[in-house]
Protein backbone atom coordinates (compact mmCIF):
# COMPACT_ATOMS: atom_id res chain seq x y z
CA UNK A 1 0.00 0.00 0.00
CA UNK A 2 1.24 3.72 -0.75
CA UNK A 3 0.15 5.95 1.87
CA UNK A 4 0.07 9.73 1.12
CA UNK A 5 0.66 12.24 3.68
CA UNK A 6 0.19 15.83 3.35
CA UNK A 7 0.18 18.04 6.43
CA UNK A 8 2.73 19.17 8.50
CA UNK A 9 3.70 17.16 10.98
CA UNK A 10 3.83 20.39 13.36
CA UNK A 11 0.45 21.35 12.66
CA UNK A 12 -1.30 17.82 12.71
CA UNK A 13 -1.04 13.98 13.81
CA UNK A 14 -1.43 12.67 10.19
CA UNK A 15 2.13 11.55 9.76
CA UNK A 16 2.62 10.05 13.69
CA UNK A 17 -1.06 8.02 12.39
CA UNK A 18 0.62 6.93 9.27
CA UNK A 19 3.35 5.66 10.95
CA UNK A 20 1.58 3.90 13.61
CA UNK A 21 -0.86 2.30 11.10
CA UNK A 22 1.14 1.64 7.74
CA UNK A 23 1.93 -2.42 7.64
CA UNK A 24 5.65 -2.48 7.30
CA UNK A 25 6.67 -2.79 3.79
CA UNK A 26 4.11 0.17 2.78
CA UNK A 27 5.54 2.73 0.85
CA UNK A 28 5.29 6.37 2.38
CA UNK A 29 5.24 9.74 0.08
CA UNK A 30 5.25 12.68 1.89
CA UNK A 31 3.44 15.72 -0.47
CA UNK A 32 2.45 19.32 0.06
CA UNK A 33 3.23 20.95 3.37
CA UNK A 34 4.36 17.29 4.63
CA UNK A 35 6.92 17.41 2.92
CA UNK A 36 8.95 19.63 5.31
CA UNK A 37 9.50 16.22 7.25
CA UNK A 38 12.14 15.28 4.92
CA UNK A 39 14.58 18.18 6.17
CA UNK A 40 17.41 16.28 8.07
CA UNK A 41 17.55 17.24 11.87
CA UNK A 42 13.87 18.11 11.84
CA UNK A 43 11.98 16.31 14.74
CA UNK A 44 9.58 14.47 12.63
CA UNK A 45 12.93 13.34 10.19
CA UNK A 46 13.97 11.40 13.35
CA UNK A 47 10.34 8.99 13.38
CA UNK A 48 11.25 9.09 9.85
CA UNK A 49 14.87 8.07 10.29
CA UNK A 50 13.42 5.34 12.97
CA UNK A 51 11.24 3.50 10.41
CA UNK A 52 13.49 3.44 7.69
CA UNK A 53 13.85 -0.31 7.93
CA UNK A 54 10.12 -0.93 7.76
CA UNK A 55 9.19 1.18 4.78
CA UNK A 56 9.68 3.13 1.93
CA UNK A 57 9.90 6.68 2.24
CA UNK A 58 9.75 9.10 -1.02
CA UNK A 59 9.04 13.12 -1.10
CA UNK A 60 7.80 15.00 -3.85
CA UNK A 61 10.76 16.86 -5.00
CA UNK A 62 8.61 20.00 -6.54
CA UNK A 63 7.30 20.65 -3.07
CA UNK A 64 10.71 20.76 -1.38
CA UNK A 65 11.70 22.94 -4.27
CA UNK A 66 8.49 24.97 -3.83
CA UNK A 67 9.09 25.19 0.18
CA UNK A 68 12.95 26.76 -0.33
CA UNK A 69 14.12 23.79 1.28
CA UNK A 70 15.97 22.41 -1.86
CA UNK A 71 19.56 23.23 -0.61
CA UNK A 72 18.67 21.59 2.72
CA UNK A 73 20.09 17.74 3.29
CA UNK A 74 17.11 15.49 3.73
CA UNK A 75 16.70 12.20 6.39
CA UNK A 76 19.21 9.78 4.79
CA UNK A 77 17.35 6.97 2.83
CA UNK A 78 14.33 8.98 1.52
CA UNK A 79 14.06 8.92 -1.90
CA UNK A 80 13.11 12.30 -3.67
CA UNK A 81 10.58 11.95 -6.81
CA UNK A 82 9.13 14.32 -9.44
CA UNK A 83 5.16 14.18 -10.45
CA UNK A 84 6.00 11.06 -12.78
CA UNK A 85 7.98 9.14 -9.80
CA UNK A 86 4.43 10.02 -7.61
CA UNK A 87 2.27 8.12 -10.80
CA UNK A 88 4.82 5.25 -10.88
CA UNK A 89 4.24 4.66 -7.20
CA UNK A 90 0.64 4.90 -7.09
CA UNK A 91 0.65 2.08 -10.12
CA UNK A 92 3.56 -0.01 -8.32
CA UNK A 93 1.04 -0.15 -5.11
CA UNK A 94 -1.85 -1.82 -5.14
CA UNK A 95 -3.94 0.40 -3.07
CA UNK A 96 -3.19 3.63 -1.92
CA UNK A 97 -4.62 5.88 1.48
CA UNK A 98 -4.28 9.39 1.66
CA UNK A 99 -4.01 10.63 5.56
CA UNK A 100 -5.78 13.80 5.20
CA UNK B 1 -17.28 1.45 -14.26
CA UNK B 2 -18.13 -0.72 -17.11
CA UNK B 3 -18.78 -3.26 -14.06
CA UNK B 4 -21.51 -1.07 -12.91
CA UNK B 5 -23.31 -1.39 -16.14
CA UNK B 6 -25.17 -4.51 -16.11
CA UNK B 7 -26.13 -3.37 -12.39
CA UNK B 8 -29.75 -5.51 -12.72
CA UNK B 9 -30.95 -5.19 -9.00
CA UNK B 10 -30.43 -8.85 -7.82
CA UNK B 11 -27.41 -7.75 -5.96
CA UNK B 12 -24.16 -6.12 -6.72
CA UNK B 13 -21.56 -7.57 -9.99
CA UNK B 14 -18.83 -6.43 -7.87
CA UNK B 15 -17.65 -6.40 -4.13
CA UNK B 16 -14.68 -4.60 -3.22
CA UNK B 17 -13.51 -3.69 0.15
CA UNK B 18 -13.95 -0.15 1.07
CA UNK B 19 -12.63 0.98 4.09
CA UNK B 20 -13.27 4.07 5.71
CA UNK B 21 -11.03 6.01 8.27
CA UNK B 22 -12.55 8.75 10.44
CA UNK B 23 -9.74 10.63 12.15
CA UNK B 24 -11.55 14.05 13.03
CA UNK B 25 -13.80 14.84 15.57
CA UNK B 26 -17.53 15.93 14.85
CA UNK B 27 -19.22 19.48 14.42
CA UNK B 28 -15.79 21.31 14.31
CA UNK B 29 -15.64 20.69 10.70
CA UNK B 30 -17.92 18.77 8.37
CA UNK B 31 -15.53 15.96 7.68
CA UNK B 32 -17.57 13.64 9.97
CA UNK B 33 -20.85 14.04 9.08
CA UNK B 34 -19.53 13.63 5.36
CA UNK B 35 -17.95 10.73 5.95
CA UNK B 36 -20.93 8.94 7.19
CA UNK B 37 -22.70 9.88 4.02
CA UNK B 38 -20.38 8.46 2.34
CA UNK B 39 -20.74 4.81 4.07
CA UNK B 40 -23.51 4.95 3.99
CA UNK B 41 -23.78 5.46 -0.04
CA UNK B 42 -21.37 2.63 -0.24
CA UNK B 43 -23.45 0.55 1.89
CA UNK B 44 -26.56 1.05 -0.32
CA UNK B 45 -24.38 -0.52 -3.30
CA UNK B 46 -23.85 -3.17 -1.01
CA UNK B 47 -19.82 -3.37 -0.65
CA UNK B 48 -17.90 -4.56 2.20
CA UNK B 49 -17.63 -1.83 4.29
CA UNK B 50 -15.52 -1.28 7.18
CA UNK B 51 -15.15 1.54 9.41
CA UNK B 52 -12.70 2.95 11.34
CA UNK B 53 -12.29 5.38 14.64
CA UNK B 54 -9.01 6.57 15.19
CA UNK B 55 -7.26 9.73 16.75
CA UNK B 56 -10.33 12.68 16.91
CA UNK B 57 -12.39 10.75 15.16
CA UNK B 58 -13.30 8.36 18.02
CA UNK B 59 -15.02 11.45 19.86
CA UNK B 60 -17.92 11.24 16.87
CA UNK B 61 -19.00 7.90 18.43
CA UNK B 62 -18.87 9.35 22.41
CA UNK B 63 -22.43 8.68 24.35
CA UNK B 64 -25.06 11.82 25.27
CA UNK B 65 -23.91 14.19 22.71
CA UNK B 66 -25.99 17.18 23.37
CA UNK B 67 -25.75 19.89 20.25
CA UNK B 68 -29.02 22.16 20.96
CA UNK B 69 -27.02 24.83 22.04
CA UNK B 70 -24.71 25.02 19.04
CA UNK B 71 -27.37 24.84 16.45
CA UNK B 72 -25.80 21.72 14.85
CA UNK B 73 -27.94 18.66 14.00
CA UNK B 74 -26.29 15.64 16.49
CA UNK B 75 -26.03 13.20 13.98
CA UNK B 76 -24.63 9.96 16.21
CA UNK B 77 -27.52 8.64 16.38
CA UNK B 78 -26.87 7.47 12.78
CA UNK B 79 -24.02 5.00 13.84
CA UNK B 80 -26.95 2.94 15.36
CA UNK B 81 -28.31 2.88 12.18
CA UNK B 82 -25.53 1.27 9.87
CA UNK B 83 -25.97 -1.67 11.38
CA UNK B 84 -29.51 -1.38 9.38
CA UNK B 85 -27.33 -0.94 6.46
CA UNK B 86 -25.43 -4.49 7.26
CA UNK B 87 -21.87 -1.89 8.03
CA UNK B 88 -21.04 -3.82 10.94
CA UNK B 89 -17.49 -3.70 10.97
CA UNK B 90 -16.64 -1.26 13.03
CA UNK B 91 -12.90 -0.40 14.63
CA UNK B 92 -12.11 1.51 17.58
CA UNK B 93 -8.31 1.64 17.77
CA UNK B 94 -7.36 1.34 21.04
CA UNK B 95 -4.70 3.88 21.77
CA UNK B 96 -6.39 6.58 20.33
CA UNK B 97 -9.05 5.70 22.77
CA UNK B 98 -7.55 5.64 25.98
CA UNK B 99 -5.38 8.48 25.12
CA UNK B 100 -8.17 10.45 25.37
CA UNK B 101 -9.58 8.71 28.87
CA UNK B 102 -12.55 6.65 26.74
CA UNK B 103 -13.36 3.19 27.14
CA UNK B 104 -16.24 1.87 24.57
CA UNK B 105 -18.63 1.73 27.00
CA UNK B 106 -18.58 5.68 26.24
CA UNK B 107 -19.62 4.99 22.78
CA UNK B 108 -23.28 4.79 21.12
CA UNK B 109 -22.74 1.87 19.25
CA UNK B 110 -20.31 -1.44 20.13
CA UNK B 111 -17.57 -1.54 18.21
CA UNK B 112 -14.57 -3.92 18.15
CA UNK B 113 -11.82 -2.11 19.95
CA UNK B 114 -8.35 -2.85 18.19
CA UNK B 115 -4.70 -2.11 18.56
CA UNK B 116 -2.63 -0.30 15.59
CA UNK B 117 -0.93 -3.69 14.85
CA UNK B 118 -4.33 -5.51 14.58
CA UNK B 119 -5.30 -2.55 12.60
CA UNK B 120 -2.42 -2.30 10.33
CA UNK B 121 -3.52 -5.83 9.11
CA UNK B 122 -7.35 -5.47 8.09
CA UNK B 123 -6.33 -1.65 6.56
CA UNK B 124 -3.92 -3.28 4.53
CA UNK B 125 -6.19 -5.78 3.22
CA UNK B 126 -8.61 -3.36 1.80
CA UNK B 127 -9.43 -2.74 -1.35
CA UNK B 128 -9.81 0.85 -1.27
CA UNK B 129 -9.44 2.99 1.81
CA UNK B 130 -11.02 6.67 2.10
CA UNK B 131 -9.24 8.67 5.22
CA UNK B 132 -11.17 11.64 6.66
Amino acid sequence: MLHIVNKSPFERNGLKSCLRLAKPGSAILLIEDAAVAAVAGSAPAKDIAARMGDFSFYVLGPDIDARGLGDKELVDGIKVVDYGGFVDLTVEQDTCQSWL
Amino acid sequence: MDDFDEFDGDGPEVVKRFMYVNRRAPYGTVYALECLETILIAAAFEQDVSVVFMDDGVYQLKKDQDTAAIGMKNFSPTYRALEGYEVEKLYVEKESLEERGLTAEDLVVPVKVLNSAELQEIMAAQDVVLSS
